[in-house]
Parts: C-alpha cells; sequence; structure tokens
C-alpha cells in the first residue's frame, strides 16, 4: 500500500510550483484531482517548449501532471461554484496558487473552508508571502531568482549576475508546499484537525540559499564573488570546479592543490602548499591547473586521480549519461503518453520505497475529462446529502 | 541506563498527551524524535527541516571531531570553532558521541534505534551495515521505523561506490551543460543543489512513511540519490529532450537563463545596474522600450529561433538607460520584468523583512549567530527555535546518562 492511499487532494493551480507539489502526493499514493477552467485550462497545456506537443498538450504539462484527474469547472458560475464547495468538504488537502486575495473573494479561502471541513490541510503558493508589499508583482521564477541575489552566485566574475538555468524557485518552493502538507497530514492522524501551509517563491529560495546566507550574515555581509574563471561554487576554494581536458571536460571537487599537483605531475601547482591560498589565489590555481590538464585525455587523468581517490568525474550531456549501465541500472524512466501510438517518455519521482513495488503512473488528463465522473462519485448534485454530513 | 531510555521518551509522551487533549496549534511534528547519522549536507539538511516542522533530532557523531562538515570554513567564517556552514545545517538540533566502531557502543545505539521514530543515513552503501545501522538491523529492534537513506548514484549499477559528492553527481547529470554561456565550459549551478534537492526528497518520503506508520504501523525503507535528485530538478527540460528527438540543449550565446526559454528571458546590464526579462513577444518589448530593430521580429518562431541575435540587440539597447527607467516603461504595462537584487539590497527592502526569514540563534555558552528559517509558514507562523547547532556530545549525558 503507498504512503498516501486513500488521501484526496484538490489542485487549484497552474504551471509549475503548485503542480509539481501535488505531483510529488501523487506519485506517494494520493489521488489528485485539477480544478481547471473550462476551455483553457492549466496553462502549461499550451506551453510548448521545442515545439513538444503530445495529443494536444504541451509535453510538460504532461510530465507535471502525470497521475492526476481533471474537472472543468467554472468558479465565476455559481452553480459551478457550489459544486466545487462540495468537494472542498470532502478532500484531505487543498493547495492553491493564486495571487493573495483570489481564493477568498471565490468563498474558498482558509477561513471559509476551515469551517466546511476542519480536518483539510490547505496550502497556500504564492511568490513573495501573502502580506509582502511585493504580493501584486509577478511570482515568476526568473524575477524572483533575480531578487533573491541567487544570480549572483552563479556564472563567472566578469559576467552579469547569472539566473541558475533552470526554474529552481518553482521546484523547490513545490517541494516545500509538499513537506508542509505531508507534515500536517502527520500531525493530523494525532490531532484530527488540519492545518496551513503557505509557501512563497521568494522564502524558498532563500532557503535554498541558506548554507551561503547564513555565513554573510556572520561574515560581516561580505558579498559572495564568483571565481573569474570557470566558476563552480562562489565561496568554494580551488580546485573546485569544471576544467577542459584534451577531448572534453572533468570535475575536480574538494582537495588538496599540492596533492592534485603531484598527481598531475606539475611542480606549478604543487607549489601551492599553503591551503590559505587555494582561496586566497583561487582563480591564479584553478587557470595553473588548467593549462596542465588540457594536454591529456580525460580517462588519462580520471584513471590517475581515481587511483589516488581523488574526487573527480567526467562531464556528461544527457546522451552520455544515458548511455551509461549506471543510468540504466536506475529504471528511471517511465512512458506516460495517452495512447501507446507515439510514446511519451518522462522520469520517475526520485523517492523509492526499497522493497515495495514502483508502479507507472497513468497519463496526465484531458481537460476536464472526469468532470461527471468526480459529480457523481461525490454526490456533488446531492445538496441534501451534503448538508447532512 | 534504564533512566537514558527515559530521557528519550519522556518528550515524546507528554506530547503525546498533549496533542490527544489540547485544542491549542502544535508544531506538525512534535513528539517526532529523529536520529541523525548523517555528515555535510544532503542527509543534515533533511532532518534540519524534520527539526524546523517540530521533530526533536539527535546528531550521532564520532567522538572528537564529529560531523566533518563542522571544519568546511568558508569566508573564514568560524563561530564557536564550528563552521557558518555547520551551524546553518545542524541549528535546532542535539549531539551524542558514539563510536560505532566500538562493539561497546551497540548497545547504546540501539537503544536510540528502539525510540527513535525516524533515522536517517548518507553512508557508501554498505557501509550502514558494516556498522549495524542498517535498515535491517533497525527494523529488526525497530518494526515502525522511518529509514531514510541518501546515496550518490543509487544502490544498483556501476557507479555505487563513487564518491556522492555534488560537483560530481551535478557533472554526471547533464545539469552543468544548462547552465552558463555557450561559449563556457559545462557550468555548474552556483550552489549544491544535488544535495539540497536529494535533501528535500528525502523529507517528503519520510514524512509519507511516517503518516502511514502512524496509520497503518508499519515502517520503511525510503532512498533516494543525488543523480535522481538532479534529474528530477531538471525534469521539465529533460523530459523534452526525451520526447523532441533527443536534441542536446543549446545554451544562449549571451546572457544564458534557460535554454529552452525564447528571447529575451535573460538577465541584461543596463546603464548603472541590470534588469531580468522574463517572458514577452518581442515586437511588444521593441515598442515599449523604443528599440526599432526589435519590431521586425514579428513571427512568434522567432524567439526561438533567432534567440541569441535577438537577446544580443536587446543587450545593446538597455545598455542606454538606467535600470529604474526600464522598470518604470515595462511595470506599467505590465511585462514580466524585475531589478537584480544582491543580499545587500534584498535585505533592506520592506518584502524581505515582511517575510520574517531570518532568526537569532544562540549556544548553550551563550554565543549567538543569526541564520534563516523555515520557509514553510505553518497555521499563520513561521516556525523558529533560539536553539543553535550543537558541540559535539553535548546531550551524551541528557540521552545516553553518561
Amino acid at each position: 500500500m503507498k504512503p498516501l492511499e486513500g488521501i484526496l487532494v484538490l489542485e487549484f493551480c497552474q504551471y509549475l510550483a503548485g503542480p509539481s507539489a501535488t505531483l510529488r502526493l501523487a506519485d506517494l499514493g494520493a489521488r489528485v484531482i485539477k480544478i481547471e477552467r473550462p476551455k483553457t485550462g492549466d496553462g502549461s497545456r499550451h506551453l510548448i517548449l521545442e515545439g513538444c506537443v503530445s495529443d494536444g498538450d504541451g509535453v510538460n504539462f504532461h510530465n507535471i501532471n502525470r497521475n492526476k484527474e481533471s474537472v472543468a469547472f467554472n468558479t465565476k458560475d455559481p452553480h459551478d461554484l457550489a459544486l466545487v464547495k462540495r468537494l472542498v468538504a470532502q478532500a484531505d488537502v487543498l493547495v492553491e496558487g493564486f495571487r493573495p486575495g483570489v481564493m477568498d473573494r471565490m468563498g474558498l479561502g482558509y477561513d471559509d473552508v476551515r469551517t466546511m471541513n476542519p480536518r483539510i490541510v490547505y496550502a497556500s503558493i504564492s511568490g513573495y508571502g501573502a502580506l509582502s508589499p511585493w504580493a501584486h508583482k509577478p511570482g515568476q521564477d526568473l524575477l524572483v531568482q533575480s531578487l533573491s541575489g541567487l544570480a549572483w552566485l552563479n556564472g563567472n566574475d566578469e559576467q552579469p549576475p547569472m539566473p541558475f538555468a533552470l526554474s529552481v524557485a518553482d521546484s523547490y518552493t513545490g517541494v516545500h508546499a509538499a513537506e508542509g502538507i505531508l507534515a500536517c497530514l502527520v500531525r493530523r492522524e494525532l490531532t484530527g484537525r488540519g492545518g496551513r501551509v503557505e509557501v512563497s517563491l521568494l522564502a524558498s529560495v532563500i532557503d535554498l540559499q541558506f548554507e551561503v546566507v547564513t555565513t554573510y550574515l556572520n561574515d560581516g555581509h561580505k558579498r559572495p564573488h564568483r571565481s573569474t574563471f570557470n566558476n563552480a561554487h562562489a565561496y568554494l576554494a580551488a580546485p573546485y570546479g569544471i576544467y577542459q581536458t584534451a577531448d572534453g571536460y572533468i570535475a575536480l571537487a574538494m582537495g588538496s592543490v599540492a596533492h592534485l599537483g603531484e598527481l598531475l605531475g606539475s611542480a606549478k601547482v604543487a607549489s601551492y602548499t599553503n591551503e590559505n591560498e587555494w582561496f586566497t589565489r583561487r582563480d591564479e590555481i584553478k587557470h595553473a591547473i588548467q593549462d596542465v590538464l588540457k594536454n591529456e585525455t580525460t580517462v588519462h587523468w580520471t584513471g590517475i586521480l581515481e587511483k589516488a581517490d581523488y574526487w573527480c568525474s567526467d562531464v556528461y550531456t544527457w546522451e552520455q549519461l544515458m548511455a551509461s549501465d549506471a543510468f540504466k541500472a536506475l529504471d528511471f524512466l517511465q512512458d506516460v503518453s495517452r495512447d501507446s501510438k507515439q510514446p511519451l517518455l518522462t522520469t520517475r519521482c526520485p523517492i523509492t520505497f526499497a522493497g515495495e513495488p514502483r508502479e507507472d503512473s497513468r497519463p496526465a488528463p484531458r481537460l476536464g475529462e472526469s468532470t461527471q465522473k468526480i459529480i457523481d462519485e461525490f454526490h456533488l448534485e446531492e445538496r441534501e446529502e451534503v448538508a447532512a454530513q | 541506563m534504564t533512566d537514558n531510555e527515559m530521557a528519550v521518551s519522556t518528550r515524546d509522551e507528554i506530547h503525546t498527551d498533549a496533542a490527544t487533549t489540547s485544542d491549542t496549534a502544535i508544531n506538525p511534528l512534535e513528539g517526532v524524535t529523529v536520529l541523525d547519522l548523517g555528515q555535510f549536507l544532503s542527509a543534515p539538511s533533511a532532518t534540519l527541516r524534520l527539526a524546523d516542522l517540530g521533530a526533536r533530532v539527535i546528531k550521532v557523531e564520532r567522538p572528537g571531531t564529529g560531523d566533518i562538515c563542522r571544519k568546511l570554513y568558508i569566508s573564514n567564517c568560524v563561530i564557536d570553532t564550528d563552521s557558518s556552514l555547520f551551524h546553518a545545517i545542524n541549528r535546532n538540533k542535539e549531539s551524542v558521541a558514539i563510536d560505532l566502531k566500538q562493539s561497546t557502543s551497540k548497545p547504546i545505539i540501539e537503544r536510540l534505534m528502539r525510540k527513535a521514530n525516524i533515522m536517517v543515513v548518507n553512508y557508501r552503501p554498505g557501509v550502514a551495515k558494516r556498522l549495524g545501522v542498517d535498515y535491517e538491523s533497525a527494523r529488526s529492534i525497530n518494526p515502525r521505523i522511518v529509514y531514510g537513506e541518501i546515496t550518490g548514484y543509487g544502490t544498483r549499477g556501476p557507479w555505487v561506490q563513487r564518491p556522492g559528492q555534488d560537483l560530481l553527481a551535478q557533472a554526471l547529470s547533464g545539469i552543468c551543460w544548462l547552465n552558463g554561456n555557450a561559449d563556457q565550459p559545462p557550468t555548474p549551478m552556483g550552489l549544491s543543489v544535488g544535495d539540497l534537492f536529494a535533501g528535500q526528497h528525502l523529507v517528503q518520503g519520510i514524512l509519507a512513511g511516517l503518516f502511514r506508520a502512524r496509520r497503518e504501523g508499519v515502517g520503511a525503507y525510503v532512498q533516494v540519490n543525488l543523480l535522481e535528485s538532479l534529474l528530477d530538478a531538471q525534469f521539465e527540460v529533460f523530459t523534452t529532450y526525451l520526447n523532441d528527438g533527443r536534441r542536446e540543449p543549446v545554451r544562449s550565446s549571451i546572457n544564458n537563463a534557460n535554454p529552452f526559454i525564447d528571447a529575451p528571458y535573460g538577465i541584461y546590464s543596463t546603464k548603472d545596474g541590470y534588469l531580468a526579462l522574463a517572458m514577452v513577444p518581442i515586437p511588444t518589448l521593441g515598442k515599449l522600450i523604443g528599440c526599432e530593430k526589435l519590431l521586425s521580429y514579428t513571427d512568434p518562431s522567432d524567439g526561438h529561433l533567432k534567440r541569441d541575435e535577438i537577446k544580443q540587440i536587446v543587450a545593446q539597447h538597455l545598455l542606454t538607460e538606467p535600470t529604474a527607467h526600464w522598470l518604470s516603461i515595462l511595470e506599467s504595462a505590465d511585462v514580466w520584468c524585475s531589478d537584480v537584487y544582491t543580499w545587500d539590497k534584498l535585505m533592506s527592502t520592506q518584502a524581505f523583512k515582511s517575510l520574517d526569514m531570518v532568526q537569532t540563534v544562540r549556544r548553550r555558552n551563550g554565543v549567538t549567530l543569526q541564520t534563516t528559517c523555515c520557509p514553510i509558514v505553518i497555521d499563520g507562523t513561521r516556525p523558529t527555535s533560539s536553539v543553535a547547532a550543537p558541540t559535539v556530545g553535548q546531550d551524551d549525558i541528557a540521552i545516553l546518562g553518561r
């Protein structure tokens, strides 16, 4: 039995942050129903990267919303709104990603919902927090990264601040939303009461930086300095980084520069014996290391370094990774296409329960495909019965 | 020794009572005890979140040196002999010093495992078994235990013995080919995102397992690894790759921000600073910022096919005026854009203050430091605790009676 079997989750969200949170709950066994607006639905159905579409929806809609059901309700219509409220009254979890105030205006704010359903765990995802003076700003990933200081940690020192080249704010916030929801479900088993979870992109991106922000808060507010050359982590000393070799690249993690010099057969690199200088003269040392590494192949260097247990690795593209036996051993891909004509490959849940079966996901739903089924199953048209609950 | 057992168990019982008899809000994980056998970032960042949410976290450390992260100093920042990293990752935890290699430690760790609800490790495969702290050993003592494990590359396959280090896992995951500009070598994300995502995924699995343990009375063996967590962090773009004919991502040659998103997505220099621009149709942008060259890019596919050419034009044009000028024009037209802040600037804003994300924590000897808080607000309150990271074995007497 999956951990969250029997838990009913309603998702009032679109794009990535909220839907990635409910995806994880679905992975863990919950039943997730997307409440979508008729005709258009979740905006990510229409967000198409690289022309990648399957059965009318963008591929990323499929992977973010696999294992979910969809109902289409127009919450501006009083009849539909009444149906939604009756569904909310029967749910264990509600996740919403509207700008602050929108759910309240529909009569679906936390206080309304808690009155209908005291056991519900109600989660809100916003850009900057409900009380923020920035609450009206768009809670978009790149903009939050830009405001959070994160972009000053990435790329090289002479470059403009460089965002992390993924929607890390959305993803990390979704992860935190799922954690808060799960913790409140754990508590509900003891207390019988639900709870309120609030996460924001800004707080989550600050948490992503918590180690280095804590350092900054206690080192006299020194600004981070990215390496001018092959930056990998603004706060870590040489040799930390990725270097070019004669035929590709090599990653070097933390280690002694002097020892590295001996292993590479470079008197120059080996001459940096003062440990403090590995940070203060980081860029100069990294150039010296690069000058040696470019002369031989990646395999040559990894052969020497691995034998000495020096932390290093080749640098792979996705293609190289997928060709490796290590990737195959993970069994990490699954097909979530709606029909078997054209496969739609995506990743699995990164969490494994050892000794328990790992099932394939059901495909992502077509817009509103379960509307009638859910109305019948949860008796949403039968007023009296719901009122009696 | 019986007294010691009491020390671990009393708190559970008190809080269980409180939870069932009182209506007042309690932290979600009140009464839950966690044994943290992890080191560095990945596993300890998972137990940090459990502590934030109300669990009691006991670090089991080797006597003397403890968690190696204590000595991983950055920015010359040493706080009461420990690194700022260690302090950030281990606030609100207790510590006992136990040498798991000594046979005399066996009954001690077994007693702790019997009392714990959750246990977390991040050893290389095989080490936990040698030390007698693997899942099978834990389950035989405590069948309801939720056991969480983080490895570098899973438990099968040719890489299991490789060092599960963040940069090395990033290098193998393909993520470095998304980041930085096209003319740069593959560029890692400038933080330990493999450790961080894996730690958070472990929290999710553990909490789901704990929920089921309360309902069904069964334990769980939750596993995550850095490689899968890094692929999950890339799951949108990796899925696109899997289904678009496996075209490798091409980073932008200028101001790269996400190789899969059209121009102008990115951060640009202005006359006096920087400007972040998210999605906006190119002719609309051209009209607003008065850049004629952009008006001809009317085909919606231009933003993708001519991404770098367009970004080059945008970059040249934005240099002509200060950030505030561009923001006033673009924000009033509801274009998704923003200034680009340093931590100094961010922390001087009311928006940052309203988040209430900084707290002061204190060691028993009075040493204080500032650190961040839990990113999750529960029942309208951001969880805080003034308890700083422990010294090695500071709770030996209270917990082990020695």
